[in-house]
């Protein structure tokens, strides 16, 4: 009986380690793009920057088909349970990037119709200051981001992920109890996570 | 020029005007505004641009109600201006242009100056029961909302705060 020899083809390895590296070079971004942080985007996607180069050139506009949500710009109180729906609609495991100083604590709009942070109503893996940043922080953002995923366990995000489902029914349930809109219910939310000294409502 | 043509088919009825280079702005009383309106129409003025309003809050009445107009024949454009105070309301232009509805709305919702006879005269921006008018000078910028300036070291300086007290 002769003995198959396989020398290089076989590798082992840890599965941990295999799927997130899949994972980290097929990033599938959904651009949230609603102010300049969206042309600086534009730019990091086109050829100069040439974002494909880290395996996230497919953009998917409807969040059924992404993974990687990069919030662009200024979110208004008003546009906040929209966000959070697009966040519970996208495909798991699911990241955010917020882009930009608007997006990450609400910037220089520090008025009554600016959510201050995006953090408030979503989970986000990753903060790009600037405003707007530059392509190349963007591309480092996502960097840290594929940094960040290649040290995950596979079932790190669970936690993470229920607790924002759980906020999103406590949402839904308070909605149809009042017969309030959703940003009304969003807005009550973050301030009475304020007034009990937490940051965010997930 | 568009205002002496009005003084001559309705003498008085300007109580201010003011031109500089083609920039024609005329005051007007809030009772008489749908005759003006009606005559400037018959004088071309066609196009409703815009609906704004200003607050000059230590000023009684407060309000001014802003129409701009654009003459599409001749080019001309035409500023009117109505005076009001608080809690009074102006009377509303859609049964005459279309492009009044949105414009009036958005007034009443930033500035909370009613207009009387408009179809639907609801919140255009903010939601439904968003507290106070966010463009009236006694607005308070973070909307009396604390949670959107706590645990940030520099907050306003103490002169932005007193002026939104």
């Amino acid at each position: 009986m002769a003995a198959i020899n396989l020398d290089d083809s076989v590798m082992t390895t840890r599965l941990d380690a295999v799927v997130n590296w899949a994972r980290k070079n097929s990033l599938w971004p959904l651009p949230f793009g609603t102010a300049c942080c969206a042309i600086e985007f534009m730019s990091m996607m086109a050829s100069r920057y040439d974002f494909s180069r880290f395996g996230a050139e497919a953009l998917r506009f409807s969040p059924r088909q992404s993974d990687m949500l990069l919030v662009l710009g200024t979110i208004t109180n008003k546009q906040a349970p929209v966000l959070r729906q697009v966040y519970a609609q996208m495909a798991e495991p699911k990241w955010v990037v917020s882009v930009g100083v608007c997006a990450s604590s609400g910037g220089m709009y520090r008025t009554y119709s600016t959510l201050q942070g995006i953090d408030r109503v979503v989970p986000v893996d990753v903060y790009v200051p600037g405003c707007p940043p530059r392509p190349e922080s963007m591309i480092y953002g996502v960097m840290k981001l594929q940094e960040k995923i290649v040290k995950e366990g596979r079932t790190d995000r669970k936690e993470h992920l229920e607790r924002f489902y759980e906020s999103l029914a406590r949402q839904e349930e308070l909605q149809e109890a009042g017969g309030l809109s959703s940003y009304q219910v969003v807005r009550e939310m973050v301030l009475a996570a304020g007034e009990q000294g937490k940051q965010q409502i997930w | 020029m568009v205002i002496e043509r009005i003084d001559e088919q309705m003498p008085g009825v300007i109580l201010d005007r003011h031109a500089f280079r083609g920039d024609q702005t005329i005051l007007v009383d809030r009772d008489r505004l749908l005759e003006v309106v009606d005559l400037i129409f018959a004088e071309g003025f066609q196009l409703l641009v815009d609906v704004t309003a200003m607050d000059a809050l230590p000023r009684e009445p407060r309000f001014d109600v802003v129409y701009h107009w654009l003459n599409l024949t001749s080019q001309e454009r035409l500023r009117l201006k109505v005076r009001v105070a608080e809690g009074v309301s102006v009377p509303s232009l859609v049964s005459r242009f279309k492009s009044a509805d949105w414009s009036e709305r958005e007034v009443f919702d930033l500035f909370g100056i009613p207009f009387e006879g408009h179809p639907n005269l609801q919140r255009l921006m903010m939601w439904e029961d968003f507290p106070g008018h966010p463009l009236r000078k006694d607005f308070p910028l973070d909307g009396g909302d604390l949670f959107c300036t706590q645990d940030i070291g520099a907050s306003y300086s103490p002169e932005a705060r007193s002026l939104n007290a």
